[in-house]
């Protein structure tokens, strides 16, 4: 039963390793050659291109934790108190640098400063 | 299985898991977790930053070009794409390094943990030569008044670099070193070409035109020959590579932010492998064999996969987006 397993665990970490470098070739990929029905669609405020980056970054990042990092043999509350804590503080710390970064950005593009903040 | 307690070594509270997780382990995650949030921060800032100017910002398939041994070749991202897979790679090496631990096979560990330190070797050679290629620069530039950076391209619209038509003058200004200088400094370093000769070679020559930095339409915006003349009257120093205060690829912030980011990378990955080889040699010695565990090899192999995790997120914030 020992041999079954670890045949198994070996082959997962094979067949990670693939899905990893599959999804870093199509990365590159559209990297290299930005298609342009990608890279000039826009989807709320940001164009597909970067999207796509984005998602598949935090899909190889969910690989390399659950299978590489071995989460998926842990216990669901230390996977919680990892992934929720980085998950929440990320999120709101994004949040919070697009609103201000904003408002920002369109003060320098529309308004008269009166100093330089 | 946790670690094993005895009269010298603490054990980490003999047997107690909260949330299933050795001592050792469960205080490595909070590490990582801390780190992460700290890497979190500074690629938040960059994409503050260079949101803030990204009417300006260089365009990265334009600056990371280079691919070892073949010199002159445009080769957007194959570099970079090499090494996130050297990375994860050794990432790959070392899950093996775990699973070997984990049937208590010594030699297997050993092997893969070595496999392990060379991919983290190779990985960090390339960061450091990505570094000089930056640091050196390519084609160079002149900045303005205002700090903004002025390439040159032809009237085909391929860059042009500045050795290609600055002339040369007689020069007053010496490079002087540490025994030649007056209290034993150096001059700050000259660039290869004065402002002057740039500036006469590009007179001289009708075919050039200026590329500035802004970017319309996911292109940077280059201009006529007139609207050139009038422009490079504002330069009034010539860029070559980059440091932390200007480069010759666009903002000022742009070299900082790479060095500042990679930087720290780079750091983590170099007291990575650094751990890595201390549990190599224990590993060799035995002492996780007699120790009864391999849980070692495990801790610092999580290090070891934040350290790529950070890598893949690095290089899509830097070099795809």
């Amino acid at each position: 039963m020992a041999d079954a397993h670890s045949a198994n665990g070996t082959k997962r970490i094979w067949n990670v390793f693939i899905i990893l470098s599959l999804l870093t070739i199509v990365e590159v990929v559209l990297g290299i050659y930005k298609p342009d029905f990608l890279f000039k669609t826009k989807f709320l405020y940001m164009n597909l291109l970067n999207w796509i980056f984005i998602i598949l970054t935090i899909w190889k990042a969910y690989y390399i934790m659950w299978a590489f990092m071995h989460l998926e043999g842990e216990k669901a509350g230390l996977r919680w108190s990892i992934v929720g804590t980085l998950i929440f503080l990320i999120t709101y710390l994004v949040f919070i640098l697009l609103i201000e970064g904003d408002y920002i950005h369109n003060v320098y593009r529309d308004d008269q400063l009166l100093w330089i903040f | 299985m946790g670690a094993i307690a005895n009269e010298t070594h603490w054990g980490g509270g003999d047997g107690v898991q909260p949330l299933g997780a050795s001592y050792g382990k469960m205080m490595m995650w909070f590490f990582i977790l801390s780190d992460a949030l700290t890497f979190a921060g500074f690629i938040a800032a960059y994409g503050f930053t260079r949101y803030k100017f990204i009417g300006s910002w260089p365009i990265a398939d334009e600056v990371f070009n280079h691919f070892p041994f073949l010199h002159g070749v445009d080769a957007p991202m194959y570099y970079v794409a090499l090494m996130t897979f050297i990375l994860i790679f050794s990432s790959v090496t070392m899950v093996f390094a775990v699973d070997a631990g984990h049937k208590m096979q010594q030699t297997k560990v050993a092997f893969y943990m070595l496999l392990t330190i060379i991919g983290g070797l190779i990985f960090v050679g390339s960061q450091a030569w990505e570094w000089k290629n930056f640091i050196k620069g390519t084609y160079g530039a002149l900045e303005t008044r205002g700090g903004s950076i002025i390439q040159f391209v032809d009237t085909s619209g391929e860059r042009v670099a500045l050795g290609d038509f600055a002339v040369t003058l007689p020069r007053e200004r010496v490079d002087k070193g540490r025994n030649e200088g007056i209290w034993f400094t150096n001059t700050p370093d000259v660039p290869s070409y004065s402002l002057q000769e740039v500036v006469q070679g590009f007179e001289k020559n009708p075919n050039l035109l200026i590329r500035t930095e802004e970017v319309v339409d996911q292109k940077k915006v280059v201009l006529t020959r007139e609207e050139s003349l009038a422009r490079i009257k504002d330069a009034t120093t010539v860029v070559e590579g980059a440091n932390l205060i200007h480069n010759e690829y666009g903002h000022k912030s742009f070299g900082d932010f790479f060095f500042f980011i990679t930087g720290f990378h780079g750091f983590h990955v170099m007291t990575g492998i650094i751990l890595n080889i201390l549990v190599f040699f224990n590993v060799l010695l035995g002492t996780y064999q007699k120790r009864g565990s391999y849980e070692m090899v495990e801790k610092v192999g999580l290090y070891w996969h934040f350290v790529d995790l950070v890598w893949v997120f690095v290089f899509t914030f830097f070099y795809l987006v």
